[in-house]
């Protein structure tokens, strides 16, 4: 199991946190075209290798948090605040 | 005291070793097979039963074939048996409990005479991919074949009467986890623990100590040694009976503990510093026709056999030797006065060509031209290095060809190997080697950058032995033999990892432990590469069985009761799980509870209702946000009923917010939904909007809350409330009210009506919660007041036409399909989901929600029945109940578009096929369409 490193709370198991996703930026809603916004809501660029995703703290300090991971060697090389990775539920 | 076993007449136990791990003070007595065995404490259940002269310890899964003990340990592949009702027992490892009864698996009628075996002798081998090839095709036979499949599948019986038992799980952070306790282990734990390192030493069997405890006068020395030191550093903890199951990400290590109080077994998490794998070499079977007979065993079985438990494991053997470990066998079974004909040496080139027998072993040709006529013969043909921990690091293996056998391929720092999967060597340079990396252990897991040396074991050569110039089994517990191998290889499946898929060699029991070696040797010499280049098993976790008791444990998911909990349980309710709550579903008759809220007046705790107390100017921002309707408006002391979207469009939750200040709201929502709402607010305001001035609380258990509905239920308040005017005038409906309620200071009250009924929703401090439940049904006992459940509720509210989140609604429901379309404002700036249902708006090809009313008022089709016309699917219910208050049956559901105007008929197909005509209400609403009792 991974540990992510809360700006907060120091470094913590990854089954306290929630994975949000990707970090993506939410279209303007006015405007927008279905394609644009059906990417935003379904399409991940999914790379092996260095990605930006934003996890949610749950178990711990309930903030939104923006993790560099590297997918293939799990290493977590930044974490900063906020995750603005578009809500999510 | 001699303790022959009256079953079978005979003694094989020895006098005392002086390694012994039986307790002959504490004799007892089990079955097995219905007989009556004696043992000592100490003996494991194949142990007791050799040392009676048991052969045939299990029959083989595939053609029935009798299996004995081989290796004597917790991988012996012949012996998995069913102890009480308890399947799979690993019957060379688990200890005999006075009264325990064991039974063989796999055999039917019995043991000795066995129908299935029939195969085997008819067919020697059945063909490679058999179950591909015999059970694939007609498809109409696959009733047929399933049946038969089933009666060839592998284990013993599960009983659904097995009692309960307790599991348990652990956290643990120890600097260094060594998985194995053989001396290695134990000198890396001790040399770990010395430079200051909190060690969690693993061992698999019940003692510390590995090959040193089946060793002779020098290795008991240095097992008394290694064990007074383990015990007399501080720092190590040791698990006996327990196995470290897999390395994961961070050195996450999980620990399978069968020797925990009080339990099964228990899982243990361990955050490790660095991992330790000292989990020694396993002995290879070696592959040669008849190489399964119960007589035919490992160097190292006969040996623990002999040694550990003071069993002589034949009269007259032949040895097949390789190594030191088949030659300290000769002196073995020479010193338990077992007769040794012939010892085979496998280093000048002998060999042997095939065992004889049936039920036990009778003779063994040799490749010289002799038979030997013996009812034992001993294996020692080379290791297995298993290096399952470190595969799970990354490691891959890398192929000795002098010492026959993989080597770790190395290179990471928080898992280290030590003893025999990193090298040979005499004892003390094994001794050594642990230390070192002990030593080493704990100076990286204290993150101290010095380096220190770890010493390289030497290499000793090792004959290349898998098989003899005959086919036997490569794989015990699947029944694969060396000619499927070849065969699969023939027909294609060339890479030594479709040639095991296809074949299942080491798909079974052991895992590749015993089995894996050989099958990529008997692979390789088919194709004619070398081992090196056909390739290794990359061991995954688990290393070892894992039971679902141990992973399923304990759960530490929180059970939640609101305050009112101990009067609910007085009052015989029955308990209903909704997510972490346990609620009252009802207390005995939910009809009744129903016609009590619609003629008189009744009480329901909503404590599970999510609850949020939000602060600041910016909460209609929050609101108009999150919720599809508009919220700029609302008015102080005013309640308004909001929908939720996800940024989909679909239907998240729902609920009422009401304005208590200024800059001060209360939010609820659903029960099932608060964990849900309570991310989505704290993500719209962290995420996107940062620079809003909100504060969230969740203030759910804060409050205990109770619904106070029925046509009386402003009198029932009314008696106390004093300081809040109650009258239809002054507090209408959708209004909420701050006050005192039975002299609770701090609660309010909203009027609202989820039931359809004159309601009141109270609010109260948690702790008073109880207090003020028992005052209401107290005092209001003169208007009849009465409790009632989730599911007179249910009922309520469908008569009423309100819909339930997640039942009246799915995944794909968006905010037209449910019937909210006056809930939408599409001229908001934005909201969650708005070009979604921006787009929905203009479309009509989706499914409505509707009320509708079967016309047989006695058919309640269950909630998921479909709705079709001509064939075709146009529909479902989504709920369904009899209605106390119309004495008829009412259902919601959705329909196609063609069919969702009031008055269409539609035909809903109930699970038994019958077909209910029903035909669609002119509202959602069946009691009250127009609202006059909620308003009243
Ligand atoms: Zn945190």
């Amino acid at each position: 199991m991974i540990l992510i490193p809360c700006p907060h709370c120091g470094e913590r198991n990854v089954s306290e946190f929630q994975y949000v996703g990707e970090a993506l930026t939410r279209p303007n809603p006015d405007g927008v075209d279905p394609e644009q916004w059906r990417s935003y809501l379904y399409l991940r660029s999914n790379p092996a290798g260095p990605t930006v995703e934003s996890w949610f703290h749950r178990a711990g300090c309930r903030r939104y948090l923006k993790v560099e991971r590297d997918t293939v060697t799990n290493e977590v090389t930044s974490v900063t605040l906020p995750g603005r990775g578009g809500p999510q539920p | 005291m001699r303790r022959k076993a009256q079953a079978t007449g005979v003694d094989m136990r020895l006098g005392p070793r002086p390694g012994e791990i039986i307790d002959r003070s504490r004799g007892l007595t089990f079955t097995w097979d219905g007989d009556t065995y004696p043992a000592y404490r100490g003996d494991t259940i194949t142990s007791a039963l050799a040392a009676a002269g048991v052969r045939v310890m299990s029959r083989s899964f595939k053609y029935h074939r009798p299996r004995g003990v081989m290796t004597t340990s917790y991988l012996d592949p012949g012996c998995l048996v069913q102890v009480g009702d308890e399947p799979n027992v690993r019957a060379s490892h688990r200890m005999v409990e006075p009264g325990m009864s064991a039974r063989p698996q796999n055999a039917w009628p019995s043991l000795r005479y066995d129908v299935k075996s029939a195969n085997g002798a008819l067919a020697p081998f059945l063909s490679a991919g058999f179950y591909y090839k015999t059970f694939m095709r007609p498809k109409r036979l696959w009733p047929a074949y399933e049946r038969v499949l089933r009666g060839f599948s592998p284990g013993g019986a599960v009983s659904p009467e097995a009692a309960h038992d307790y599991y348990d799980k652990r956290y643990a952070h120890p600097d260094v986890v060594v998985a194995g306790g053989g001396p290695a282990g134990m000198a890396a734990a001790v040399a770990a623990a010395a430079a200051g390192a909190a060690v969690m030493l693993v061992e698999g069997e019940p003692e510390l100590g590995g090959h040193l405890r089946w060793g002779a006068a020098p290795e008991l020395a240095a097992l008394g040694d290694l064990r007074r030191a383990v015990a007399a550093t501080g720092g190590i903890e040791v698990l006996t009976d327990s196995v470290v199951t897999g390395r994961y990400d961070g050195n996450w290590v999980a620990v399978v503990q069968r020797s925990a109080p009080g339990v099964v077994e228990r899982l243990i998490k361990a955050r490790a510093g660095v991992l330790v794998a000292a989990p020694g070499l396993i002995e290879r079977p070696y592959v040669f026709s008849g190489n399964d007979i119960p007589g035919v065993m490992l160097s190292t079985g006969a040996r623990r056999l002999i040694n550990l438990w003071a069993v002589k494991p034949g009269e007259r053997a032949v040895v097949l030797t390789a190594n030191s470990s088949g030659d300290a066998a000769v002196c073995d079974l020479a010193d338990a006065g077992v007769d040794v004909l012939k010892i085979v040496d496998a280093r000048s080139g002998e060999d042997v060509v095939r065992a004889k027998g049936g039920r036990t072993l009778r003779a063994v040709e040799c490749a010289d031209g002799t038979t030997v006529e013996c009812d034992l013969l001993v294996t020692a043909v080379g290791w297995t290095a298993p290096t399952s921990l470190l595969n799970m690091a990354g490691d891959r293996p890398v192929y000795n060809e002098r010492a026959a056998r993989f080597f770790p391929g190395g290179g990471h720092d928080d898992v280290l190997a030590t003893g025999g999967i990193a090298g040979d060597g005499s004892l003390e340079q094994l001794i050594d080697h642990g230390s070192a990396v002990g030593r080493a252990a704990a100076r990286r897991a204290h993150e101290v950058s010095a380096t220190t040396e770890i010493p390289s074991l030497p290499v000793e050569a090792h004959p290349a032995l898998f098989k003899a110039r005959t086919h036997g089994f490569v794989d015990f517990s699947e029944d694969v033999s060396s000619k499927e191998l070849e065969e699969a290889v023939a027909e294609g499946y060339d890479s030594i990892e479709l040639a095991k898929r296809y074949t299942t060699a080491t798909m079974g029991p052991a895992q590749g432990k015993l089995e894996s070696v050989n099958a990529v040797a008997v692979v390789a010499a088919a194709t004619g590469a070398t081992i090196a280049a056909t390739g290794t098993t990359v061991w995954r976790p688990p290393y070892s069985p894992v039971t679902l008791g141990a992973l399923a444990g304990r759960s530490f998911e929180p059970v939640r009761y609101s305050p009112m909990q101990p009067w609910h349980e007085a009052h015989g309710a029955k308990p209903l799980v909704a997510g972490q709550w346990i609620r009252p579903d009802h207390y005995g008759d939910p009809a009744a509870e129903v016609r009590s809220v619609r003629s008189g007046v009744g009480l329901i705790d909503v404590t599970p209702l999510g609850k949020f107390d939000l602060r600041g100017p910016d909460v209609p921002k929050l609101l108009n946000q999150l919720y599809i309707n508009k919220w700029s408006k609302l008015a102080l002391g005013s309640v308004r009923y909001g929908v939720m979207c996800a940024e989909d469009g679909v239907v998240l939750d729902d609920g009422v917010t009401g304005r208590l200040g200024d800059d001060h709201y209360l939010m609820t929502a659903t029960s099932s939904g608060a964990e849900t709402v309570w991310e989505w607010i704290e993500s719209w305001l962290q995420t996107e909007h940062p620079e809003w001035r909100v504060h969230v609380a969740r203030v759910t258990s804060d409050f205990a809350s109770i619904n106070i509905a029925g046509p009386r239920a402003r009198d029932l308040l009314s008696l106390v409330v004093d300081d809040v005017a109650l009258g239809p005038e002054e507090f209408p409906y959708m209004r909420v009210r701050s006050g005192s309620i039975a002299g609770i200071d701090g609660s309010f009250m909203w009027r609202i009506g989820f039931t359809g009924e004159l309601s009141y929703e109270i609010h109260v401090p948690a702790s008073y919660g109880l207090g003020v439940w028992e005052t209401l049904l107290e005092r209001g006992a003169d208007l009849g007041v009465k409790p009632f459940g989730v599911e007179a509720q249910r009922i309520l509210r469908l008569e009423k036409g309100h819909l339930i989140v997640g039942q009246d609604t799915d995944g794909l429901t968006r905010a037209y399909g449910a019937g909210l379309d006056w809930a939408v404002k599409l001229d908001k700036e934005d909201f969650a989901g708005k070009p979604e249902l921006g787009w929905q708006e203009g479309r009509d090809d989706f499914l409505r929600l509707v009320g509708l009313r079967p016309l047989e008022g006695t058919a309640v089709p269950a909630e998921g029945s479909q709705i079709v016309e001509a064939g075709i699917i146009v529909g479902r219910i989504t709920s369904s109940r009899m209605s106390p208050t119309l004495g008829r049956s009412i259902c919601m559901g959705f329909v196609a578009p063609h069919l969702a105007e009031p008055g269409s008929a539609i035909s809903i197909v109930a699970p038994d096929g019958s077909r209910v005509p029903a035909v669609v209400t002119p509202q959602l609403a069946q009691v009250d369409p127009k609202g006059e009792r909620l308003h009243g």
